[in-house]
């Protein structure tokens, strides 16, 4: 059993999650809420049925701001960023030089030259050091503001309502969109972004406020939900997972996110991309469904007419579908939906078969 | 922790499972701790009746949502009897560890190894 160690950083909400009976554990240097007392799945269930809230302060912020923040970030990301509005969101890929991927990532417009981009908690540092190397010949600044921000993720079919109870006269940004807004009577940029398949916002603020607007938010409604349920979220709606569907040894169109590379830009990384692109990648990445019982894990091979074909990058117990499913990069040739397949799950081979995207829908 | 979880009539092994004992005759199961630390058990497929089991030794493993672990033998023998039911309700594990979300029975071939195992103070200790 891990025992909390004092090197683990905490978050502003650490104390809350105590209280509330929280499982604690190690994440990328961070001290998280994997679950609560209530549990995975029924955590997972309340979010699909009703909001939950997610501590995710442990990803990081870097603003980049000046003359050339967009020609800098046209260079380094790999979306269209001239086609984000002022206030408006955007997913994109940060890819080294042969298209592997360093990470994933929203940018938010906040003003005209300045920008907001989150980062995952165990790339932050890298992404950073990335952000401020390839700065040097732009007109840019690139500031780590990771620890001026907690952040509170409220998902669910009854987050804007909750949301609305707490504005007061605050705006409340539409899907995709970010303002600068109140929660609670606290200043937050509230961002229409979510990564759980479901309506919600995700608010940023100063650590020092997290822990009133997280209780103002469990008294008008939301329900703690940790990491674990925030995974099968993801999973069910096929959302990539940085260092399990992504990672540099994988490219984006592999990944399946060639709507996110604007190959014309001339970003870092697109000239490989181009050509993986007009090539066609080696694997795709898929979703699947276990047939029968079983359920995949990270690295389980799969098998079709009894040949290697890939390998399971996610994979868990949809608690929606009450049955295993998973992704994996697979063979080119049999990355389509409907696909018969075998996952090798520690020896054993279990029948599945490829999915469209995504593989929960909501009825 | 509370006394409950860890009944008196059970011996337990470091690896956070039970034995009972009857006769030649010993059931397994994982103990409260155990299931609390997986979480909701998902998956549990028993090995076949028949199957050697040796002391200190996985026979079988247990998954939850977010992992999968292995489940030691407490005890050396051959399984004589297993609970089917939790193929179908593996998260009874979760709801009665020590009653219906037993595991295996077994019939020991070494009963002397039931010295090696801990009374419930000394389990207790270790957590």
């Amino acid at each position: 059993m891990t025992e909390p160690t004092e090197s683990l950083r905490h978050t502003a909400l650490y104390d809350r999650h105590r209280e509330a009976g929280a499982k604690l554990v190690p994440f990328a240097g961070w001290e998280m809420p994997v679950q609560y007392p209530d549990g995975i799945r029924a955590e997972h269930q309340h979010v699909r049925a009703h909001a939950g809230i997610f501590d995710v302060s442990h990803m990081g912020e870097i603003e980049t701001s000046g003359p050339q923040a967009e020609a800098f970030l046209q260079h380094i990301l790999s979306n269209d960023v001239t086609k984000i509005p002022i206030g408006g969101a955007q997913y994109s890929l940060l890819c080294q030089e042969d298209g592997g991927v360093i990470d994933d990532l929203f940018t938010y417009r906040l003003g005209p030259q300045r920008y907001l981009t989150v980062t995952n908690a165990a790339n932050h540092p890298v992404d950073f050091q990335w952000f401020a190397l390839q700065a040097g010949g732009f007109d840019v600044d690139v500031i780590d503001r990771a620890n001026e921000y907690a952040m509170i993720a409220l998902q669910g079919p009854e987050a804007r309502g909750i949301l609305r109870q707490l504005l007061g006269d605050g705006a409340e940004p539409e899907r995709m969109k970010i303002v600068e807004s109140h929660v609670a009577g606290h200043p937050a940029l509230i961002c229409g972004t979510g990564y759980t398949g479901e309506d919600g916002v995700e608010i940023l603020v100063p650590p020092a406020n997290a822990s009133s607007i997280w209780e103002d938010l469990i008294i008008a409604g939301a329900k703690p939900i940790g990491l674990a349920a925030r995974d099968t979220l993801r999973l069910e709606v096929c959302f990539h997972l940085y260092g399990n569907d992504l990672s540099r040894d994988r490219d984006p169109i592999s990944a399946g996110l060639a709507w996110a590379c604007a190959l014309d830009t001339g970003f870092i990384g697109s000239e490989v991309l181009k050509k993986i692109g007009d090539e066609g990648p080696e694997q795709k990445l898929v979703p699947f469904r276990i047939v029968g019982p079983g359920i995949p894990r990270q690295d389980n091979p799969v098998f079709r007419g009894g040949s290697q074909i890939g390998v399971v990058t996610s994979g868990t117990l949809s608690p929606s579908l009450d049955n295993g499913v998973g992704m994996a990069y697979v063979d080119a040739e049999f990355a389509e939906p409907g696909i018969d397949i075998e996952i090798d799950i520690r020896g054993k081979l279990r029948p599945a078969q490829t999915r469209r995207k995504p593989l929960y829908v909501k009825q | 922790m509370a006394d409950e979880h860890y009944p008196e009539d059970l011996i337990y092994h470091p690896e956070h499972d039970w034995a009972k004992i009857d006769g030649d005759i010993a059931t397994f199961g994982i103990t409260w701790f155990a299931q609390d630390a997986l979480g909701e058990v998902v998956f549990f497929e028993p090995p076949a009746v028949g199957t050697a089991v040796t002391k200190d030794a996985s026979y079988a493993e247990i998954e939850s949502v977010k992992a999968v672990s292995e489940v030691v033998a407490p005890l050396s023998g051959e399984i004589v009897e297993v609970n089917e039911a939790l193929e179908a309700a593996p998260e009874t594990i979760n709801d009665d560890p020590y009653g219906a979300g037993w595991m295996v029975k077994i019939k020991l071939s070494d009963p002397s190894e039931v010295a090696a195992l801990l009374d419930p103070a000394a389990y207790k200790a270790l957590l």
